[in-house]
């Protein structure tokens, strides 16, 4: 029976994948068709928009769907607890860049960061370590760097990427450095070291099992994103012709040096996840503002925020706090200022 | 009698993971002591990195997620086997022993 089970599933797996694909190719004819068929041509400016909404909203759907299933199913091989057994002992500068790469792919949930933060200095992870990985984990996910591929290409998916982990790294290292640990709040003090690495979760996970965590995963992150999509993509298709082309140049645009600065300090409070992000950058790219200022307050939004501050305030000292979010806020200007520059 | 204890700080899935507990616990008529513990210390004390966690009379059997109702029928039950090789594959073990 349980060989049977096994076999639907993998079979299920099989179909839905050549489906997916299918239905992928057809994106293009079918917006096509449908466009057409409201009798409406890419002549017309409302026909030019429906045709971007129609393509566009299931093609970023479908990328993400894929992506947040491949990454349900990594997540039961890369728990934290086994990222920890990873970083434990790693010295700084080598452990700062496993701790930010694999801050992309193991499970992260803003509401467990501060057991995680604590779980990682009691199995003498160093801090700076801790925090490169405190940083990449949500700033560079699978679902900002989905969304960023799908609605504007891989390239940007990948400065992205490159750079969130380049922030996330040095800021680990800067924070190493500046040996803070006396002002981390005096219990977490003493917990520093106290155990070892040991895990304390079996590791049961048989594969059939691990195809209904990638579903799970998809029923949860995109039941809860699809709105965040087809509002960015309906704002992007709404002002391709209707706001005029540089109406964001003046003040986000590359010849503004006091842009990305002041888009980081907008951004730092401000608190979202990746995908209601989104609207706002495909609104703001659109019109003409510069990569680079886009980048630096999308990831400011994600990786600072002011409700994250005040729970990690239960483990960090206010000066500590300051610490972590001026380094990663110089480190995110920088960021942005070099993307303008080059692009 | 088990004791149950469900470990989060009252995020959504936290939630969740005490309600299909429940929902299990109340459908096969178990004998179980559930509890609810937020605090963070206490939390830290299972050595658990992701919340929600299920603990099953002092032992960590899940985190960082919400298992399926039949998983969760499984965790709750496995100590009663009496199983001798913790921390192998075996949430299904039949062959364990």
């Amino acid at each position: 029976m349980k060989m049977t089970q096994s076999m639907r599933w993998w079979g299920g797996f099989l179909m839905a994948a050549l489906l997916w694909v299918f239905l992928y190719g057809q994106l293009e004819s079918f917006a096509e068709v449908l466009v057409a068929a409201v009798g409406l041509s890419h002549a017309l400016p409302f026909g030019e928009a429906l045709y971007f909404f129609i393509y566009e909203v299931p093609k970023v759907l479908m990328l993400l769907t894929a992506v947040v299933f491949v990454m349900g199913v990594v997540h039961t091989f890369v728990s934290p607890e086994r990222t920890r057994a990873m970083l434990s002992g790693r010295r700084r500068g080598e452990g700062n860049m496993l701790a930010a790469t694999l801050g992309i792919v193991t499970p992260f949930c803003s509401c467990s960061a501060v057991p995680l933060f604590i779980g990682f200095l009691q199995a003498g992870v160093p801090l700076g370590v801790t925090f490169s990985f405190l940083i990449s984990a949500p700033m560079v996910n699978e679902v900002a760097l989905a969304l960023l591929f799908g609605m504007f290409g891989w390239k940007v998916a990948l400065l992205y990427m490159l750079m969130g982990l380049l922030v996330a790294i040095i800021a680990g290292m800067v924070i190493g450095r500046l040996n803070m640990e006396n002002h981390l709040e005096e219990w977490v003090q003493k917990l520093q070291g106290s155990t070892g690495p040991g895990n304390a979760v079996p590791d049961a996970m048989e594969w059939p099992g691990r195809m209904r965590e990638g579903l799970g995963h998809v029923r949860e992150i995109v039941g809860r994103v699809w709105v965040y999509i087809v509002l960015g993509v309906g704002l992007g298709a709404g002002i391709h012709g209707y706001v005029p082309e540089n109406f964001m140049a003046s003040l986000m645009g590359n010849s503004v040096w006091w842009s990305v600065p002041a888009a980081v300090l907008i951004g730092v409070p401000m608190y979202s996840n990746a995908a209601g992000i989104i609207p706002v950058v495909q609104a703001l790219l659109g019109k003409g503002a510069a990569l680079g200022t886009v980048m630096a307050f999308m990831m400011s939004v994600i990786a600072l925020s002011a409700p994250e501050m005040i729970i990690l305030r239960k483990v960090l000292r206010p000066r500590l706090i300051a610490v972590f979010a001026g380094v990663v806020a110089s480190g995110i200007m920088l960021v942005g200022f070099v993307f303008n520059l080059l692009l | 009698m088990i004791r149950v204890k469900i470990l989060g700080t009252g995020c959504a899935k936290c939630a969740q993971l005490a309600e299909a507990v429940h929902a299990v616990i109340v459908a096969d008529g178990i004998a179980a002591e559930v509890e609810k513990v937020q605090d963070m210390q206490e939390i830290i004390s299972y050595n658990v990195l992701s919340t929600p966690a299920l603990v099953v009379d002092g032992e960590v059997r899940s985190a960082g997620r919400v298992p399926s109702s039949e998983e969760i029928r499984s965790l709750l039950a496995s100590q009663k086997r009496g199983c001798c090789c913790k921390g192998s594959s075996g949430a299904s073990g039949s062959s364990c022993c």
